[in-house]
């Protein structure tokens, strides 16, 4: 006889009702991601190497600057939840939450970061 | 439920005796280009920041960016974000039930590191 409760079985293997959260939100954020990397690519990529001025001019114009807002958004949305599924894999106990919590940070700041420049830019 | 037997279960297999096959390798390359791809994205922002900074520190990121190392760094980004996009549409395709046959799923393996580097050198030519 073992003395493993239901609730040791369950921990950490996800809850009833979220279950299909993540893999739902994957999902949408990829397809979304379809439609805005060659977007993306195509609009921001000439951009390297171009004198400031340009650069200005070129992410002031609504259209760039909506692709590169909705880029940056949706790229670390989708990556914060493919890293979590990376330390979930590897790492265990207080480390994974640790390092969980960090990619949410991490992901979101650098979102913050480049949503803040962009309408510094922009505007 | 606590009296399940937990002891005599067959294992998956273990890494280091699994044969090398391309379903398991594309599959460890689309976790390598998703996570990797911070490292471009990072620049990316960076460069943003510089941006929005003023002229003179564009200056440096831009400089850097467009580098040697720079440029070999926004390659290696712009093939990951690809190779990471089609794997990505296999996935999609999975998730719908089909594709899932040995043959096919190689078949969509090799799709996606040909039309990873197509799309890669498509992309370089363009930009």
């Amino acid at each position: 006889m073992t003395y493993m409760t239901d609730r040791k079985r369950v921990e950490g293997l996800g809850s009833a009702r979220s279950g299909t959260g993540h893999f739902w939100s994957m999902t949408v954020t990829s397809v979304a991601l379809l439609i805005l990397t060659p977007l993306f690519l195509f609009s921001f990529g000439p951009l390297l190497g171009q004198p400031h001025a340009d650069v200005v001019t070129a992410l002031s114009h609504p259209f760039r600057a909506i692709i590169a807002a909705l880029m940056l958004v949706v790229t670390f949305h989708h990556f914060r939840l493919g890293v979590a599924t990376l330390i979930e894999d590897y790492v265990r106990g207080m480390a994974r939450k640790i390092a969980i919590i960090m990619t949410i940070i991490l992901s979101y700041g650098l979102m913050g970061a480049g949503l803040v420049a962009l309408a510094q830019i922009a505007l | 439920m606590a009296d399940v037997n937990r002891g005599n279960r067959p294992l998956s297999p273990h890494l280091q005796i699994y044969r090398p096959q391309l379903n398991s390798m594309t599959s460890i390359m689309n976790r390598l280009t998703g996570n990797a791809l911070l490292l471009g994205s990072v620049l990316i922002v960076w460069w943003l920041i510089a941006a929005a900074t003023g002229p003179e520190y564009f200056a440096t990121a831009d400089g850097l960016l467009t580098s040697i190392l720079g440029k070999l760094v926004m390659l290696g980004s712009i093939w990951a974000l690809w190779y990471h996009a089609l794997a990505g549409v296999r996935h999609l395709v999975w998730d719908t039930g089909h594709g899932l046959e040995v043959a096919m799923a190689d078949k969509m393996g090799w799709g996606i590191i040909i039309g990873s580097v197509v799309l890669t050198v498509l992309t370089v030519i363009v930009i």
